[in-house]
């Protein structure tokens, strides 16, 4: 279509709050279109977990920081004729745009394919896009621009309170919220300049309706609205903090179409080429709207709305930006039909967020117009009640669905449904319990009533279960119609069973399937087609439902399929790594000849994609399901290996049920799982740990601390609002946690272990076929044992671990994946202080830094681990860990600044949201090169210098050395201040915050007179709001990079002392 | 919706198929051709389309029923939120009903809105099944049976234009351009379109001897049933083709065009009935997305020397419309007036509007 031949594609880099895999997919899908027309490409992004870094997706790979300068210096290197800008969320866009606003672009004369960028640039320029939006008649919200906090507030009185504040050109709504009065919009505004120089002040419309539509244009003017989505939760709350139904519900055909109509005017207005996203407040009284926001770009929303349709929306933009007429595309689902139409569709999808605020100290729960959730689930079913009750289980956060639910109440309902918090749909339920109306509750949450309504019926349906006793009373027309209402088997053998299913156990779950199963009563598994069954398609993309009456497939059972599970919302501790283990083990599959069948329900997944297998079923990863899926397809075997632990867990509980489990047999996954069982286990084969022991009352954790010493960690087994493991290091700091943190008894035991200080920690990845290492690698943590691996940054080969540790890491290895009988991929975790080894954990699945060695190593663990588990003999590699002349550091990538007040301290609880992985020549380029790509900045000037304890005091000495020699201006608190001048190093002091003194922290933060924080907490445990925490606090909000942990710190300023910028290599992952 | 609380009922197919599904409508038996349509939004208006007379339609969006049923507030001597006065339709069948609905412009649930109008509505079938069985094997008779049993009922034998045309002639507006308006089973969003310009419309039955009329524009609506049963109209039809004065129709409006020019239709296996139809403006790269209601279509290779194809449908290739080499002529097969559906091709009726002007600029 056009005359250019190499493109380079700029990734989204680290999973963050607001940009996560939602951008592996749409890239993926571009990178394939641009294939498929024999184009070059060249891929940009350091976050080496992703699916789009791997082989054969793009042609080059650079695991760089998508920023202008390193972009630059590629694009002079490679020499792309275009570039793709609109698939990398707003990471990719910022960046492009200043490389057009430098010239860059220009100078190299690289073509922006798709969307022109001074088109992007408008829609990002708020003030310029309502003037364009009001010149064609099209209603934005009152609103006015302001770059100063004066004139904030007379905009915000001009408007009148509330109003809503909104930062431009930010991520997810970073900066935004509601002010009700003066104060609050001081407050607000403060912040919202820190990110952005310009704000905007807004007419509020909460409690309106919140649509969105998908809307696709090309180079001849056709354009279509793929898909329309209506949010569940009223405006007010950001969309990636709402359920969203897709398509809407409550819009009537005149509604619907005004709206469709409005988008397609506005695409034509901006110019786009490709996909935009247009989001409307809708009046739910009348058909007044206003158009809230417009994303020139890909996504989460295009993500998903490819997810509920069916439309490969990245890939067809790609297409599109290469000239393609939208009707000259083909529907890829059909194959027959044409891309220029609009998906039908016969179902509905709900998306629900996926938040963890529970793993962050101080953060407030309530959720609004900033975004804090970590993932997503996408339900389908074919009536709302199916599919939110579908979509709540999918959360993985424990609950069996909208009702059946304990250990859930509010104390207070009135607030918990006008103060909306990531549980307020539980408080939804519990309001009618009591006997709110759905009158009552909408007056408090103004969501709709319709959906109301609904959930309503699922409730009354509760009462109707509950009013037999045996399954054999239960009407088959009543259980039908629970069903129907997407209730599980399990909430309804807790609701008939009542307190004589206190666990509610798989027995009490297999006994109503069996009876449900002898009624006739199953799912049935119906197609995604994309138009409603209007035309043949031979779809693989699949839900199951029990509103039908027939399935949409031919199941073959010949046992030539293989089932692979997938890994569910991306949470904290969970996410792209294992899409990308999944999707391999698809992609072996396939190799191997086998049929391949995903069961994945996340939207922002590749393994979701119905191009990778050939059958995607859209659904739960429950037992349930699964068994339903397995039961139909009757495979050779399911993988339950390359999915995290969602699929882990359901090893040994579909093995029972004769379900073939592939790898290591069930019983070992169990053996590695259970506390109690391993520790036995590393006993009798001699091999250390740190001492434990599971204890139920105060004074046992007492004695059990006197006998080890401190510190400990200490474990609950039931988690309480919010306070999961720590580690305390003396009696009253146990006194505390064990009172205010934790609940001790016999029902809820604590788990406690010795916690070894200064120790490394190391891990160990492999692969084994039938006990036997075939491939591993060796990697290092940079921190000392105490902060979570998931937070670590990890170098890989090690390169300060004694090659007498390594030996031995390798022959502990080998004793544990014999005794296990380990089939498939596995990691363990070790510490080491001198030569003493002690295996922390035991994973019988693939790792979190799985992708990385196996990038790093260019040995794919994945494609080893599944050829093993099909049962083919494979060949160890003559490649090792020592072979390779070249380092990889992972780093992780925070949040903090998302999810405002939360403590951005490190601890044993992983509250990372993303990774990048980047590789170096030696040790300090590939750290530097790491921690430049997860957001820090080389410093200009002045570093901030607390300390904390004598420990990292000692640790940092050398580094503070190093910052003076360069000509570095340290500041330091007090206590450091002291330390460095008793050691020669010069400083100057700032106060500490609550000193009210300046030269102050606080306040030195706040005017950017600081260019790197390093703050290092005194000790473990996770403080109270005090001086540290104001100043870590006040570097998240005013955007100052902050590190809390001396060894990091200590690492970064070596490279940055050591390496310029100019010095670091750009190299793409080949030339490695 | 839990069935439960609602009483049985079955559909019973020409092929012999059986689906039991729960009566949430009016409780009588009801026959005719069942069909499908894909659309997601629109219930009242498809409800009250008269293209849909003597049918039974399938609904494949699962979930009907949310907003409920606009009041019956008059506009323009039409019912504001409807396409004719009455359902049209014989029968109903979705998946799941929603007996609760909210909305503002809703005054009633649409279940009472069926028992009104004494047509019955079954939910709780799967839809999709059905769906694919007429897609594969064509659309055909059914029958719902509450109670009586009753025989298959082919309405494609009967005059359905017949029933569905006005009786009496009726002029809406008073504007500068007058518009005939042939009366096959008109949706009133076409008369709305229409009355948006400059308009006098004169809506006559579909029969009816308009050559003493005094007119600047000729309209043939949509419309039920086999094109070929209108005889009068193409009767009617075949001198105006002659004539310079501008032409539009739409729908079963554009198939009487064609059949007075010469060309010939056929009955689709299953019909257009959805709101993402693509069609392509030939010779064009102009794609649309169209608002489509019909069973018949016009043959692509029986289209006579003179006329020219003016869309195409771009799933199945099959003719879109028709223009004349050098009169003012044109029709659609889509539905430009939209209501329900996409709103993409309204232009059109603009574009008739220019042609009537230039018309009456050359008469003076």
């Amino acid at each position: 279509m056009t005359n250019i031949n190499k493109v380079l594609l700029l990734g989204s880099g680290a999973l963050k709050i607001g940009e996560a895999g939602e951008f592996d997919y749409s890239g993926s899908q571009a990178l394939k279109a641009l294939k498929e027309e024999g184009i070059k490409t060249v891929l940009i992004n350091p976050n080496i977990a992703t699916v789009q870094t791997s082989e054969g997706i793009a042609d080059q790979i650079y695991f760089l920081p998508v920023t202008p300068y390193f972009v630059e210096r590629i694009i002079e290197k490679e020499k792309p004729e275009g570039i793709l800008l609109a698939f990398g969320g707003q990471t990719a866009l910022n960046c492009g745009i200043k490389l057009h606003e430098s010239g860059v672009l220009k100078k190299y004369d690289v073509k922006v394919m798709g969307t022109p960028v001074e088109a992007i640039i408008e829609t990002e320029d708020r003030e310029l896009f309502s003037k364009k939006l009001h010149s064609i008649n099209i209603d934005t919200p009152r609103s006015i621009a302001c770059e100063s906090v004066p004139a904030a507030l007379s905009a915000a009185q001009e408007i009148g309170f509330p109003v809503i504040i909104r930062a431009a050109f930010t991520l997810g709504g970073q900066g935004s919220g509601f002010c009700s009065n003066e104060k609050e919009l001081r407050k607000l505004t403060d912040k919202a300049f820190s990110y952005s120089s310009q704000i905007l002040v807004e007419e509020s419309l909460k409690g309106w309706k919140e649509v969105e539509y998908e809307v696709v244009r090309d180079q001849y003017d056709n354009c279509i609205t793929v898909c329309n989505m209506e949010n569940f939760d009223p405006l007010g709350i950001h969309t990636g903090e709402s359920i969203v139904v897709a398509p809407s519900q409550t819009l009537t055909n005149s509604e619907y179409h005004n709206l469709r109509k409005l988008s397609i005017q506005i695409i034509k207005s901006v110019g786009i080429v490709g996909e935009c996203n247009v989001q409307y407040a809708l009046d739910p009284k009348s058909e007044d709207y206003r158009v809230i926001e417009v994303n020139a770009r890909l996504s989460r929303s295009s993500a998903l709305a490819s997810k509920a349709t069916g439309y490969p929306l990245a890939f067809v933009a790609a297409k599109l930006g290469l000239g393609y007429g939208l009707h000259e595309l083909k529907n890829s689902v059909t194959r027959t039909t044409t891309a220029f139409f609009e998906p039908a569709l016969d179902y509905m999808v709900c998306k629900i967020p996926r938040w963890d605020l529970n793993k962050f100290l101080g953060v407030s729960k309530e959720i609004g117009s900033s975004m804090k959730s970590v993932g997503e689930v996408m339900a389908i079913g074919r009536n709302f009640e199916e599919a939110i009750q579908k979509g709540l289980r999918m959360t993985g956060l424990g609950v069996h669905g909208f009702v059946g639910n304990r250990d859930l109440a509010f104390e207070d309902i009135e607030t918990e449904l006008s103060n909306p918090t990531d549980m307020r749909i539980f408080a939804i339920e519990q309001a009618f319990n009591q006997g709110w109306d759905v009158e009552s509750i909408f007056e408090k949450t103004k969501i709709d009533r319709w959906f109301l309504e609904k959930l309503k019926n699922i409730n009354e349906h509760v009462k109707v279960l509950q009013s037999f006793n045996e399954l054999k009373e239960l009407p088959d027309q009543v259980l039908l119609a629970a069903k129907k209402l997407g209730f599980s088997d399990f909430q309804i053998a807790r609701l008939i069973y009542k307190e004589k299913a206190v666990g509610t156990t798989d027995k009490e779950i297999t006994d109503v399937r069996n009876h449900r199963k002898s009624k006739g009563i199953i799912p049935w598994v119906k197609q995604i087609d994309t138009l409603a069954a209007e035309h043949p398609a031979s779809t693989n993309y699949l839900y199951l439902t029990y509103h039908g009456s027939e399935h949409d497939i031919v199941f073959e059972k010949d046992g030539k399929s293989v089932i692979v599970l997938g890994s569910g919302a991306y949470r904290i501790g969970s996410s792209v790594e294992f899409d990308w283990s999944a999707v391999n083990a698809l992609q072996t599959v396939n190799k191997a000849g086998y049929r391949s069948v995903m069961i994945n329900y996340n939207p922002e997944t590749v393994s979701t994609d119905y191009d990778i297998c050939d059958r995607l079923y859209f659904d739960e990863l429950s037992f349930e399901r699964t068994l339903d899926i397995a039961e139909l397809e009757q495979p050779f075997g399911v993988i339950v290996s390359t999915g995290g632990q969602i699929p882990n867990n359901l090893a040994m509980r579909l093995h029972r049920r004769e379900v073939p489990i592939l790898g290591t047999p069930p019983r070992f996954i169990d053996q590695a799982e259970n506390r109690h069982k391993f520790s036995e286990m590393l006993d009798r084969i001699g091999v250390d740990q740190p001492e434990w022991k599971e204890l139920s009352s105060t004074s046992d954790i007492f004695e059990f601390t006197e006998k080890v010493g401190f510190p400990v960690l200490v474990r609950p087994s039931y988690v309480l609002s919010g306070a999961a493991m720590n580690i305390v290091s003396n009696k009253d700091e146990l006194e505390h946690f064990l009172t205010l943190a934790t609940q001790v008894s016999k029902q809820y035991p604590v788990v406690v272990s010795r916690f070894l200080i200064d120790a490394k920690e190391i891990e160990m990845d492999a692969v084994a076929d039938d006990g036997e290492i075939i491939v591993y690698a060796i990697s290092e943590h940079i921190e000392f044992a105490g902060v979570h691996s998931g937070d670590a940054t990890i170098m890989f080969p090690p390169q300060k671990v004694y090659v007498e540790t390594i030996r031995r890491i390798k022959k502990i290895s080998r004793r544990i994946a014999k005794e296990l009988r380990i089939s498939g991929p596995f990691n363990i975790q070790f510490l080491a202080r001198d030569n003493d080894i002690k295996v922390i954990e035991c994973n019988l699945r693939a790792s979190r830094s799985l992708p990385f060695v196996s990038k790093v190593l260019k040995t794919n663990f994945i494609d080893y681990a599944t050829r093993i588990m099909l049962g083919e003999k494979v060949e160890k590699p003559n490649k090792s860990l020592f072979d390779i002349d070249y380092i990889g550091v992972k780093a992780p990538q925070f949040s903090f600044s998302r999810l405002s007040k939360a403590d951005p301290v490190l601890g044993v609880d992983m509250a990372s949201t993303g990774e990048v992985g980047c590789l170096g020549d030696d040790y300090y380029e590939a750290i530097l090169k790491s921690m430049l790509s997860v957001g820090y900045r080389i410093p200009d000037k002045n570093i901030l210098i607390s300390s904390g304890p004598a420990r990292s005091k000692a640790e940092l000495l050398n580094s503070a050395q190093m910052l003076v020699d360069n000509g570095y201006q340290i500041y330091a608190t007090k206590g450091t201040r002291h330390f460095l001048a008793n050691n020669g190093i010069k400083s100057k002091l700032l106060y500490w915050p609550d000193e009210m003194k300046e030269p102050n922290t606080y306040s030195f933060i706040k005017e950017k007179k600081i260019d790197l924080v390093i703050n290092i907490p005194k000790d473990n445990t996770k403080a109270e709001l005090d001086n540290d925490y104001t100043v870590r606090r006040a570097a998240v909000d005013f955007n100052v990079p902050l590190i809390t942990n001396a060894r990091l710190a200590s690492a970064f300023i070596y490279a940055f002392t050591r390496i310029k910028i100019e010095d670091l290599s750009i190299k793409s992952w080949a030339e490695y | 919706m839990t069935q439960i609380n609602y009483r049985a009922a079955s559909l019973i197919l020409e092929d012999g198929s059986e689906f039991t599904g729960h009566s949430f409508g009016y409780e009588g038996s009801a026959a005719g051709e069942i069909v499908f349509n894909t659309a997601m939004t629109g219930y009242p208006e498809s409800l009250t389309d008269p293209s849909y007379r003597g049918q039974i339609l399938v609904l494949t969006y699962p979930s009907i029923g949310n907003y409920g049923v606009p009041g019956k507030t008059i506009q323009d001597g039409m019912l504001e939120f409807f396409e004719s006065e009455h359902i049209h339709i014989s029968g109903l069948i979705i998946s799941d009903y929603s007996s609760k609905f909210n909305h503002w412009n809703a005054a009633m649930s649409l279940g009472d809105w069926l028992k009104e109008e004494k047509i019955p509505g079954l939910f709780g079938i799967d839809t999709r099944m059905l769906t694919k069985i007429i897609r594969e094997k064509g659309s055909m008779l059914a029958r719902i049976i509450i109670d009586e049993d009753i025989p298959f009922y082919d309405p494609n034998k009967d005059n359905l234009v017949d029933q569905v045309s006005i009786k009496e002639r009726i002029v809406y507006g008073n504007g500068k351009y007058r518009i005939l308006l042939i009366d096959c089973g008109v949706k009133s969003n076409i008369i709305r379109f229409l009355l948006r310009y400059d308009t006098t419309v004169i809506r006559v039955p579909w029969n009816y001897d308009y050559s003493q009329e005094e007119y600047d524009g000729l309209f043939i609506s949509n419309g039920p049933g086999d094109p070929t049963m209108c005889k009068d109209t193409i009767v009617n039809l075949k001198k105006s083709i002659g004539e310079e004065r501008p032409i539009f129709g739409i729908c079963l409006g554009h198939q009487l065009t064609a059949l007075a020019a010469g060309a010939k239709t056929y009955k689709l296996k299953f019909g257009h009935r959805s709101h993402n139809q693509p069609v392509l403006e030939v010779g064009t790269n102009r794609a649309y997305l169209s608002s489509q209601n019909h069973g018949y279509a016009v043959g692509s290779d029986s289209i006579p020397q003179g006329w020219l194809p003016y869309f195409t449908n771009l799933n199945d290739q099959s003719n879109e419309g028709l223009k004349h080499e050098s009169r003012p002529i044109f029709t659609t097969q889509f539905h430009p007036e939209a209501s329900s559906g996409p709103t993409d091709t309204a232009f059109l009726f603009g574009d008739f509007i220019k042609a009537i002007e230039k018309w009456k600029m050359g008469m003076r």
